[in-house]
């Protein structure tokens, strides 16, 4: 599949910034994100080429404007709404709900 | 430059919060099970790193026939040491020498040796390095404070899903005699994708 994912060769992405010293996790959604994509992987919601396709369903604008592990949030919002596991109105109603009990 | 800052904050925080909400739900459902989480977060905040991969550079460098096994078959010689597994089922070692330096990217997305290194670094994960290592090697690794000789061939090779490459750094001079454990603190992360050197003693 020819996405933005298939970087290779492209120009004007900009230099590479390293981190000295660079955490494994810059935040704790990180850390869940990590975890809950290993462990929806090993519950068989999706296999690593299916995975990787989630990620390059993303419009190419916002893969290259946001985070790694966002592309993840992606493939795996993208997979559990497709099997019936988990859909966008209840990942949408659920954020409002905890958005207004931290609020309270 | 303030604004700019204050939208991609918010959006931080938007995403941080639909990752909670999704772990709720999965919770809720009974498909995630958090203390799973908290610990194979743990596992590679702490225990799966690049000292794993360290070691398997300083016993190559210490025992010949290591070596040899490992350059022949990556895999079974790396879980000689215990370092198989997620992300690295199979491993190809890629050795440096006097006239050839490997260096590994993975253009696609950001496959990497798990077992060895631990997860991947930002920059890895990244479009600039992803994009410019297969067409520009030695200005990504002057980037990193890198510099081959002219005449030293570059090998880039691009990982994949299925195969996951480790490079086996030059041994540094000065440094027969010296113990596996000691050969081992010199061996960096970055010397095994091939974007540095092992340190010298």
């Amino acid at each position: 599949m020819n996405s933005i994912a298939d970087m290779g060769g492209m120009h004007g992405l900009g230099p590479i910034r390293v981190e000295e010293n660079e955490p494994v996790f810059h935040a704790e959604w990180e850390r869940r994100m990590f975890g809950m994509f290993i462990l929806a992987f090993a519950g068989g919601h999706f296999n690593v080429d299916m995975f990787r396709y989630g990620m390059e369903q993303m419009p190419p604008a916002e893969y290259l404007g946001s985070d790694y592990y966002e592309h993840w949030l992606h493939s795996l919002t993208m997979w559990i709404a497709a099997n019936g596991s988990v859909t966008e109105e209840e990942i949408l109603a659920r954020m409002k709900e905890i958005e207004e009990r931290e609020a309270a | 430059m303030g604004a700019v800052h204050e939208d991609h904050n918010h959006h931080r925080s938007r995403v941080a919060l639909r990752v909670k909400a999704v772990e709720s739900l999965l919770v809720e459902k009974g498909l995630v099970d958090p203390a799973a989480i908290d610990k194979l977060v743990d596992l590679y905040e702490n225990k799966i790193g690049p000292r794993n991969g360290a070691r398997v550079v300083a016993k190559a460098w210490a025992d010949p026939e290591y070596r040899k096994r490992l350059l022949k078959d990556g895999t079974a010689a790396i879980r000689e040491l215990g370092y198989s597994g997620v992300q690295g089922e199979e491993m190809v070692v890629l050795e440096n020498t006097p006239t050839v330096h490997n260096m590994v990217v993975c253009t696609l997305c950001s496959c990497y040796p798990w077992p060895t290194l631990g997860l991947p670094p930002n920059w890895y994960k990244a479009a600039p390095y992803r994009s410019r290592a297969v067409i520009d090697p030695r200005g990504v690794l002057a980037e990193f404070g890198v510099t081959l000789p002219d005449g030293k061939e570059i090998r880039v090779w691009d990982a994949n899903a299925e195969l996951r490459y480790l490079v086996l750094p030059e041994r540094p001079e000065g440094t027969e005699g010296m113990s596996e454990e000691a050969l081992a603190e010199l061996v960096t992360r970055d010397s095994m994708i091939g974007v540095g050197f092992a340190k010298t003693p």
